[in-house]
């Protein structure tokens, strides 16, 4: 036997260094690709915030954000376009971290929240709200709040089974998609046609309603919910490789799967509950963060690409066609539907996802 | 009393449904040990309960003389590295990517990336001979090549006991010699505590230092190889008819499968007298001369 004499064929140092060119590149990538993304989100903030139907000079934009008021000028900018602009923003990146955070731990390009019943569970408490009780405003959105954990806590309880797999969470999940959309559907028909208009427009997704107030609460959940979720994702690399790998590396499986559950259900509800079930921002921003960053899962990433889309899409949807507003959810379930045939078609090829 | 694991009376099951009865074992400090046995005979879940994976219904695993489940879980990660048997690769990682979470139990909260991981990595690419692939997509290797990546992976661990499940499953044969020479270099080089759970009973006798047998959720032998390894065993353990002979390259009991065709050899208690073959008019068994010559020549090559 002469398994000694198999010496490897790069000395070690040569391995160092051939390491340390792959991880220069790769580092560079994790810093530069959130930057660009970040540098995006911001441009995309000015143009949503200066241009539109009512345009801004940067002057005046600073002038009135300053407390300088300009009839007209200053409620529409205040009042209007830059709390929307806020929300906006912010459900974008909640939107974006929920659907990687479920995406990457599930395994499953499938599992993100407007896929697996999470959303569907706000709108049916939501609807429920509208219809039978008139809600409006921010009861409709702690309604929306409530349905969203209610029915994450249930598609959990019943997909766990000594341990939760990803596709029998998924698979329930679509179930209670199933039943909560029937749910809605019964509802709106039993309604009258302005209350049934009231609950579409919210059911779509939109900014409208954006206020002060709405990002104050939303900001707060971010502000508990963002950190926590920045914690758990070192974990969550560990969880990526496979459960049993996971508790080989020492990490508490069950534990950390349901802490970052909890937080990704957190910033999905939320987000639900600022501007309505947004279709799709969770399910695109985790996938085309992935490909940006060269396969790295990045929450920042795709917190980033959420933000991008809901501003482009409102934006587009805001300006398209003059003098109708199409609420953003209109747009970004356009923009979605391809997307997800696409996804279809080209990840059985690599025999991956799907 | 360094990198020592071992089980006590141990139970494991899933559910109602035992699976591990009873089980006491210990692993030899800086050796090899292999365990086979036939499917569904708990060899894999006595791995996993090894490795902490699965809490006994009744026993204890003890690591260093403590309950492995009474320490913190990243603690014994530093000592106790484990290979699953199937682990997925995330969609589009890189190779160093991978090997350097490897590293996740040396690192803290706070305590981000330091040249002692980098140093880490290095080494474990360099042992597994994957350097040059290390900028490559794990979805784009071949199989041998993915399970060293793997293999580095559990080697940036750096532990002193390292339990591998089935690491050859669906490797052809030069690449299964390749991967048991490597986790034997590995052994030697470094004192490395090692447990394979392997299905290839003639690779497990020539590999392992220590041999355990499992039937059933029990250990129905242990000890060299070559006083494991007898035609009375594999009858027992796995239920099969065999001739065990010395193998021509390691010398250690190799076994060769009587299935109900091919078995024209003669008897064994016939077999010293050469004559007895020619005499019958027989052909030499084709199944006989695959053992002989075929399955041992890649395995030279490789070795």
């Amino acid at each position: 036997m002469n398994a000694l004499a198999r010496t490897p064929r790069i000395a070690p140092d040569g391995a160092a260094q051939a390491l340390r060119t792959v991880r220069k590149t790769a580092g560079r990538r994790r810093t530069l690709v959130p930057a660009v993304l970040a540098g995006a989100v911001l441009a995309l903030f000015a143009v949503y915030v200066l241009l539109g139907t009512y345009s801004f000079t940067i002057p005046d934009f600073f002038r009135i954000l300053f407390g300088e008021q300009i009839p007209g000028a200053t409620y529409i900018l205040m009042e209007s376009k830059l709390p929307r602009a806020v929300v906006g923003t912010l459900i974008g990146l909640g939107f974006g971290i929920a659907g990687a955070v479920f995406q990457t731990l599930l395994r499953n390009p499938l599992a993100s929240p407007d896929i697996i019943g999470i959303s569907y569970g706000a709108s049916a408490s939501a609807v429920c709200a509208i219809v039978l009780f008139g809600a409006a405003g921010t009861t409709v959105s702690a309604a929306a709040l409530t349905g969203a954990l209610l029915v994450a806590l249930a598609i959990y309880l019943l997909s766990r089974r000594g341990g939760v797999a990803g596709y029998r969470l998924v698979l329930v999940g679509i179930g209670f998609a199933a039943v909560l959309q029937a749910l809605v559907n019964f509802l709106l028909t039993r309604t009258d046609i302005r209350t049934a208009s009231e609950a579409l427009v919210w059911l779509n997704g939109s900014l409208n309603n954006s206020s002060w107030d709405r990002a104050a609460v939303l900001a707060g959940f971010l502000l508990v919910l963002l950190p926590a979720a920045a914690v758990l994702a070192r974990t969550l690399r560990g969880l990526e490789l496979g459960d049993d790998a996971a508790a080989g590396l020492g990490i508490r499986v069950e534990r950390a799967r349901l802490g970052l559950i909890v937080v990704a259900v957190g910033l999905a509800a939320a987000a639900t509950a600022a501007a309505g079930p947004v279709a799709f921002i969770a399910f695109l921003s985790g996938p085309i963060a992935r490909r940006l960053m060269h396969g790295q899962a990045s929450l920042l990433a795709a917190g980033l690409v959420g933000s991008c889309i809901v501003l482009a899409a409102d934006f587009v949807g805001a300006n398209l066609v003059p003098g109708v507003t199409l609420p953003v959810g209109v747009v970004t379930g356009a923009l979605g539907a391809p997307f997800l045939l696409w996804l279809l078609v080209t990840s059985n090829r690599v025999g991956q996802g799907g | 009393m360094e990198n020592l694991l071992s089980a006590e009376k141990l139970e494991l099951g899933y559910d109602e449904r035992k699976v591990v009865d009873s089980l006491s074992l210990t692993l030899p400090a800086g050796r090899i040990t292999i365990i086979v046995g036939a499917n569904a005979c708990g060899k894999s879940t006595l791995l996993r309960g090894l490795a902490r994976l699965l809490k006994p219904a009744g026993g204890t695993v003890y690591l260093n003389g403590k309950d492995i489940h009474a320490q913190p879980s990243r603690q014994v990660a530093r000592t106790l590295g484990l290979l699953p048997q199937t682990p997925t690769a995330p969609e589009g990682i890189t190779v160093a990517d991978l090997v350097g979470r490897g590293r996740y139990p040396h690192q803290g909260w706070f305590r981000q990336w330091t040249a002692a991981d980098d140093d880490a990595v290095a080494a474990a690419l360099a042992a597994t001979d994957t350097a040059d692939l290390a900028g490559r997509n794990v979805d784009e290797l071949s199989g041998g090549q993915r399970q060293r990546v793997w293999i580095a992976m559990a080697l940036a661990q750096e532990t002193d006991i390292l339990l591998l499940d089935e690491p050859t499953t669906f490797l052809d044969v030069t690449h299964q010699i390749e991967v048991l020479d490597l986790i034997t270099d590995l052994n030697r080089r470094a004192g490395t505590t090692v447990a394979i759970v392997l299905h290839d009973l003639n690779l497990a006798a020539r590999y392992a230092d220590h041999l355990v047998a499992m039937k059933d959720g029990r250990i129905a032998a242990e000890g060299a190889p070559a006083d494991v390894v007898t035609e009375e065993l594999v009858e027992t353990v796995f239920g099969l008819a065999s001739r065990v002979i010395p193998d021509p390259v390691s010398g250690t009991p190799m076994v060769v499968p009587m299935g109900r065709h091919h078995s024209a050899a003669p008897d064994p208690e016939e077999e010293p007298e050469p004559a007895a073959s020619t005499t019958r008019g027989y052909l030499p068994n084709p199944g006989d001369r695959r053992h002989e010559s075929g399955i041992n020549e890649p395995m030279e090559a490789a070795s």
